[in-house]
């Protein structure tokens, strides 16, 4: 049985409905890419697995347990962690605050401590003081990941981290990843970016207006394939 | 030249008072956004209850301001998190509308049960102990303690916000609702926490306004009052600011006093105004906003 | 695929639906019986609906300030008793008709209330209302230090002013009445046409273009920005003209009862408290709202206020809990429910489908 598993997924922004029914599934230590293009749903389809959008109870099952009704705040000591699209760190928090918050509430065991994620990330050591606000995109998507990592998740949600971020800004953030996934974490990448999804990821879906459009594993699909369930027919 | 000397002084010393008053206000305008018109009165209302702690156990008023503390944190608690949680949301209206009415509820509760007699927390020998500290000035020791308390309070409450889990939960959340909660914080515990934790300041405050002055029931809405000025004067988002506009009001106050002590009042009134014209962010407010 | 143009729609923007029709008629009818009342109803009943009249007057000012242009404020008190004492300085030691001087305190009222504005402004949400109370203590601190008009005990209006009122003469031949129920009868005019005039004012200002501005200024402040309405001087303006108003009805109050004194004229319960709670009750951000609150807290002051504390108390209570489960008062209750409304300002769309239908 899959790690993570959408049932007929919805979500709603008011009277905009946002998902049409996706059935997707995660396994333990796998990593998954979302591709779509803007507004097709690949953000909102992480907020309702994270609990900030709420639906039916079996919509989302993790680990056998139905979790679709929970709010975020009891999502995120089940062990599923989102590292937000636009990073958001907390301003009021310097770079070392925002890593410890992130691990002050959690319940599952798990390798993560403030040492480990400097030991990935050497540059939040140096500025372990600083103000958020004043370190670059890249340091900041960094210290929003080891935020994340904290809480010893068994599931990482990323969403658009290469947003914003120069290549090789992109190359050294995703540099990080084996690491995460050595540990056995599953890692579900939403991204814009399609080359860089497809290099890490074992399976992907492809995300147009609301609905699943394509699934797969990278090798198999064609250009082609991939184009037209982009942008649709 | 003595006299103004004196005005200096005692000003300085109500700013601690005024300090008290303001640091639970504004640890609850920094968390959640909320201004608690019910403020100046919960004020009398712990004021109340030390009283009737320190005459039902027959203690002075600082062991019942001692015994006191978890009553009020556990009102605190139960206030925010039974009822003033739900008016929390985008409306401005709701928050200001239940304190408002929740001011009005407390204030003729306290008459129902009180009457409107002024009352007073007898502290014994204390009350009029002063140190003399020479050229004809001398210092009461329930005003300088009044100080003491209030720069201690303020260090306490900046080792909670700064150095503590709890602290960081408040700076959290008071920045992103949402993605606090992504960080596992219960938001309504954390404000109901955040109340409860300014109830106690409010008991300490209490303490020393019932030591330093009479109260009744209807004292409430000047506290309010003092309170607002003083964290406004001082600057949103720091509590030494608020220490330091609580100090410019007492001394506006006690200055005013000295040239017409019908003045007193209406001086620390027109001192806020002069601050909001001039620097309508405060003397001290937090660099970024 | 067939290329069929769609057939031009004619629209057109409706304000007035049939229950406000019947209302504007109803209301017609209610103003004269209400003028031509003191030929019959006895000086309790005109004493009682004079009340009423200034309370909803009052309310529809601060609905005007806290439901439409989203300024809470908690001192409104401060023109109450600055145009009460308007009335009594131009009375006492100008020797005015008090008639005219109503008006007068209601412009010099604005007047004031600019710089006042000004400062106020400075300060947003919660802290722009205490930032009122504040403005409305210096004016009762301050007017108590005027000993020309009583100081910190007050004064009084004697009856060679009162009874001098442009109007007392004929209704006590026409009516045949002694000279208080004279007054009160003027008194009684003169409330009902300041709160005719105020429901007029506020009607018109809410129809208008300004008017559009403040319900989208209600509705999303930051949308309305960014289309380009002028926060800033609209608030202002409705500021101002809600502190004209409250200024001449503040006039209009204290020369009913008579008699000033600062804690009276700045009473932030009087003033404030009762008025929130007819608005609250009633319903905020409609006109509607403050007429029914009004009445209800007429009927609740007549027959609970001799409880004192626990009257209060209980007035405390049900603001609270209207505001906490019923946010939208009793008028939103009944809006809701029947789909209906008095005073047509909402603007409707209503669209030609070209074959007669709508």
């Amino acid at each position: 049985m899959a790690l993570l598993e959408t049932r007929n997924l919805l979500a709603f922004y008011g009277d905009f409905q946002a998902l049409y029914g996706i059935d997707t599934s995660v396994d333990t230590g796998e990593t998954i890419a979302i591709i779509g293009a803007n507004g097709a749903g690949k953000s909102t389809y992480l907020k309702a697995i994270a609990g900030l959008m709420r639906g039916s109870a079996d919509s989302v099952v993790f680990d056998g347990q139905p979790i679709g009704s929970r709010p975020a705040a009891a999502v995120m000591k089940l062990g599923i962690a989102l590292v937000p699209e636009g990073r958001r760190l907390f301003p009021s928090l310097t770079v070392e605050e925002n890593l410890l918050i992130g691990g002050d509430r959690r319940r599952t065991p798990g390798p993560w401590s403030l040492q480990r994620v400097y030991s990935l990330f050497p540059i939040l050591k140096e500025r372990r003081s600083s103000a958020t606000p004043t370190l670059s995109g890249g340091q900041q998507q960094m210290a929003a990941i080891g935020r994340a990592l904290m809480s010893n998740p068994r599931i990482l949600l990323c969403d658009e981290i290469s947003l914003g971020l120069a290549p090789i800004i992109i190359a050294d953030v995703y540099a990080a990843l084996p690491q995460i996934k050595a540990d056995g974490t599953s890692v579900v990448l939403v991204e814009q970016d399609i080359a860089q999804a497809m290099k890490v990821a074992d399976r992907v879906y492809c995300f147009q207006e609301g609905r699943l459009s394509l699934a797969g594993r990278p090798r198999e699909l064609t250009r082609d394939q991939i184009h037209r369930a982009y942008f649709g027919a | 030249m003595t006299g103004w000397l004196d005005a200096l002084i005692q000003g300085v010393l109500l700013g601690g008072l005024y300090a008290l008053f303001a640091a639970g206000l504004s640890l609850i305008f920094g968390v959640m956004r909320l201004v608690n018109l019910a403020h100046g009165d919960l004020i009398v209302l712990a004021a109340f209850v030390i009283l009737v702690i320190a005459e039902r156990l027959g203690l002075d008023p600082f062991a019942a301001a001692l015994v006191a503390l978890p009553v009020l944190f556990a009102a605190g608690f139960a206030l925010q998190y039974f009822l003033l949680n739900r008016t929390l949301g985008r409306d401005l209206l709701p928050p200001l509308l239940v304190t408002f009415g929740l001011s009005i509820i407390i204030q003729n509760g306290l008459l129902q049960l009180f009457s409107a007699d002024s009352q007073r927390l007898r502290s014994g020998a204390i009350e009029t102990a002063s140190i003399a500290l020479g050229g004809g000035i001398a210092i009461g020791v329930v005003p300088l303690l009044t100080l003491v308390s209030a720069i201690t309070v303020i260090v306490i409450l900046n080792l909670i916000f700064h150095h503590t889990a709890l602290g960081r939960a408040f700076r959290a959340t008071s920045d992103d609702l949402d993605i606090a909660q992504l960080v596992g914080i219960d938001i309504r515990r954390v404000f109901a926490t955040a109340m409860g934790v300014a109830f106690t300041v409010i008991a300490i405050a209490a303490l020393y306004l019932g030591l330093r002055a009479n109260f009744d029931p209807t004292s409430g809405p000047a506290r309010l009052l003092y309170a607002f000025e003083a964290v406004i004067i001082g600057g949103l988002g720091s509590f030494w600011g608020t220490l330091a506009g609580g100090i410019v009001l007492g001394l506006a106050q006690t200055i005013g006093a000295r040239i017409d002590p019908e003045w007193q009042i209406l001086s620390g009134h027109l001192a806020f105004l002069v601050v909001l014209v001039l620097r309508p962010r405060g003397l001290f407010p937090r660099a970024l906003d | 695929m067939t290329n069929a143009a769609p057939p031009p729609q004619a629209f057109r923007i409706e304000t007035a639906g049939r229950a406000s029709r019947f209302a504007a008629v109803g209301a017609g009818v209610i103003l004269l019986v209400l003028v031509a009342l003191p030929a019959v109803a006895g000086r309790n009943l005109i004493q009682d609906l004079m009340v009423l009249f200034y309370m909803l007057a009052l309310a529809q000012c601060w609905n005007l300030l806290a439901g439409y242009a989203g300024l809470i404020s908690v001192g409104q008190q401060a023109f109450v008793g600055f145009g009460g004492y308007l009335l009594f300085a131009l009375t006492l030691k100008a020797g005015l008709d008090p008639l005219l001087a109503i008006p007068i305190a209601g412009l010099t009222t604005a007047i004031v209330a600019l710089p006042t504005a000004l400062i106020v402004f400075r300060l947003r949400g919660a802290y722009f209302a205490i930032g009122t109370w504040v403005v409305a203590e210096v004016f009762r601190l301050s007017f108590a230090q005027v000993k020309g008009l009583g100081g910190g005990t007050g004064t009084s209006l004697p009856p060679s002013a009162t009874s001098g009122v442009f109007g007392i003469e004929w209704v006590k031949t026409v009516l045949d009445v002694r000279t208080p129920a004279a007054r009160d009868i003027v008194s009684y005019w003169a409330a009902l046409a300041l709160m005719a005039g105020t429901l007029a004012v506020i009607y018109a200002l809410l129809r208008s273009r300004r008017g559009l501005a403040l319900g989208a200024i209600r509705d999303h402040e930051a949308a309305a920005a960014g289309l380009g309405v002028d926060i800033y001087r609209v608030k202002l303006a409705v500021y101002v003209a809600s502190a004209a108003m409250t200024g001449m009805i503040g006039a209009l109050i204290y020369l009913q009862k008579a008699r000033i004194s600062p804690d009276a004229a700045f009473s932030v319960l009087d003033w404030t408290a009762y008025v929130i709670f007819i608005v609250v009750i009633g319903g905020i951000g409609t006109m509607e709202g403050p007429v029914v609150g009004a009445i209800v807290f007429h009927l609740l002051q007549r027959y609970l206020a001799d409880f004192g504390a626990w009257y209060l108390i209980l007035l405390g209570t049900v603001g609270l809990a209207v505001m906490l489960f019923a946010p939208r008062g009793l008028w939103g209750l009944i809006a809701e429910r029947y789909d209906v409304t008095l005073f047509p300002i909402r603007r409707r769309l209503m669209i030609d489908r070209g074959d007669g239908e709508t």
